[in-house]
């Protein structure tokens, strides 16, 4: 499968969940229904998102089933677990054996994890580049190492979650031509231009990428082509959203 | 008979093993690799591209970094040698570049455009898993002697185990933490020479030309500084302040 049609096939499969009385309105709806999703596609128990900033309070803010907005908060009590190193090392933390690994590296969360099944734990950062939003945690019941095939997917769920963050409420509805832009927006001129506008407006990577990618959405642009003009110093964005 | 000095060859090694015990920055190896990979066998220009989890192929380092260089690296993300040695696991070799509109409809006239006329390809292998592919440009038609063939693959070599640095190869998901960390930090690179270009009103190439100096000047990491950059420029005052007028 390419990469384009693994991505349309995330999508999809997240556009299928159906919303329940449950969901939080907006993203955060859309991002419990990424979780269902992945729960359903991934050999897993249970998947989480958790937002995370610096300076401010990590927020577990979905998660597949009742297991996972447990496990997913216990990281946050413990102030330890899989998702904050993900975030911190800017690196997927891929841990196969809860109880032979991780008893020294998070002695209060490991066996708080274990407690409520899990064997297993995988996180993969929210990231491009130097733009971080949190991340995704799956979670298994059995030790053992993800397939590839399921690794890969399980990286495309968390960048399909990213792209939808830096989207805002756009991501709920959006369909094949957004896809197709961030396809093409994986070019090094899509991060110069984000670098640029960083610069410019005086503000963070993650802000600087949703603002990129919003003035292209609204004006159904290629973020592509509105990058080269920013690089090229024909496109200034304006500092005010 | 090999085109390369074995008295270079010998200062390239220990150079390279150095970087394997220093601290170490992924990016500035690769760097090296490729400039040190294009220096010894005299090619134009030696980029190396690794895979992503969906096996599209990223760009990590090139000898030389020009947009236009950039973007005959972008295009193998769809087509071209890179992605054919990355497929097969097998070396590619083009003697001359005219001759392979066919294969690569995209790729073939953007190189003879820019200038060049064969390209080599060599696999970079790990266990039996190929995590991405090392290009060597030239701008004359023709094939690598055998030995300088042997030494560049001996230098992908390097750098494929150079991913897996000072931690144990122990751990089978080390290699997908590692790699994907890796393509992340070269997007910070990106990232960074966009924020550097608009402080300085410059280009990105010329951006990239500040980066690098002020890293070899001090001895510092290209992907730490990078990273530093697009998160807190203003405790880089020397990289990051524009210069009085």
């Amino acid at each position: 499968m390419t990469s384009f049609e693994e991505a349309v096939r995330v999508r999809e499969l997240i556009s299928q969940e159906t919303p329940t009385e449950e969901d939080k309105p907006a993203v955060a709806g859309w991002l419990q229904r990424v979780c269902r999703a992945a729960g359903r596609d991934l050999p897993a128990m249970g998947v989480g998102i958790s937002l995370l900033s610096k300076g401010t309070d990590p927020l577990p803010v979905a998660a597949s089933n009742e297991m996972s907005v447990l496990v997913e908060e216990l990281q946050f009590v413990m102030g330890e677990g899989p998702c904050i190193d993900a975030y911190a090392s800017r690196s997927p933390v891929l841990v196969p054996d809860l109880e032979a690994t991780a008893a020294t590296t998070w002695p209060g969360y490991a066996p708080a994890a274990h407690l409520h099944g899990v064997r297993a734990v995988f996180a993969f950062p929210l990231q491009i580049g130097a733009a971080r939003l949190g991340a995704l945690d799956v979670y298994r019941e059995h030790t053992g190492n993800l397939s590839p095939d399921a690794l890969s997917r399980a990286l495309t769920f968390a960048e399909v979650a990213m792209q939808g963050l830096l989207d805002g409420g756009r991501a709920t509805s959006s369909g094949g031509a957004d896809l197709f832009d961030d396809m093409q927006g994986n070019r090094f001129e899509v991060y110069q231009a984000q670098g640029m506008i960083m610069a410019q407006l005086d503000i963070s990577a993650e802000e600087a990428l949703m603002r990129l990618r919003a003035y292209a959405y609204a004006r159904e642009r290629r973020a592509i082509d509105v990058a080269r003009e920013v690089i090229a110093r024909k496109l200034t964005l304006e500092s005010d959203a | 008979m090999t085109t390369i000095a074995s008295d270079r060859l010998a200062e390239v090694l220990v150079e390279v093993a150095d970087t394997l015990v220093d601290e170490f920055d992924l990016i500035d190896f690769l760097q090296r690799v490729t400039t040190h990979a294009s220096d010894l066998v005299a090619a134009r220009i030696c980029g190396l591209m690794l895979a992503d989890h969906r096996g599209r192929l990223q760009l990590m380092a090139a000898s030389e970094e020009r947009a236009e260089m950039l973007e005959l690296f972008q295009v193998q993300a769809d087509e071209g040698p890179c992605q054919d040695c990355f497929r097969d696991g097998e070396p590619v070799i083009v003697t001359d570049l005219r001759t392979t509109q066919d294969r690569w409809p995209q790729f073939a006239p953007h190189a003879v455009a820019a200038g060049f006329r064969s390209v080599h390809a060599f696999p970079m292998r790990l266990r039996g898993q190929v995590i991405g592919a090392l290009n060597m440009f030239g701008s004359d038609a023709g094939q690598m002697e055998d030995a300088d063939v042997r030494v560049v693959q001996a230098l992908a070599d390097i750098a494929t185990i150079g991913l897996l640095q000072e931690r144990a190869i122990t751990r089978a998901e080390l290699l997908t933490e590692q790699l994907q960390a890796a393509l992340n930090s070269r997007i910070v690179i990106e990232q960074a020479k966009g924020v550097l270009a608009q402080l300085h009103g410059e280009s990105p190439d010329e951006a990239f030309a500040r980066l690098r100096a002020y890293c070899r000047s001090r001895g510092l990491g290209l992907g730490k500084v990078a990273y530093t950059v697009t998160t807190d420029p203003l405790s880089l005052p020397d990289l990051t302040r524009p210069a009085h007028s």
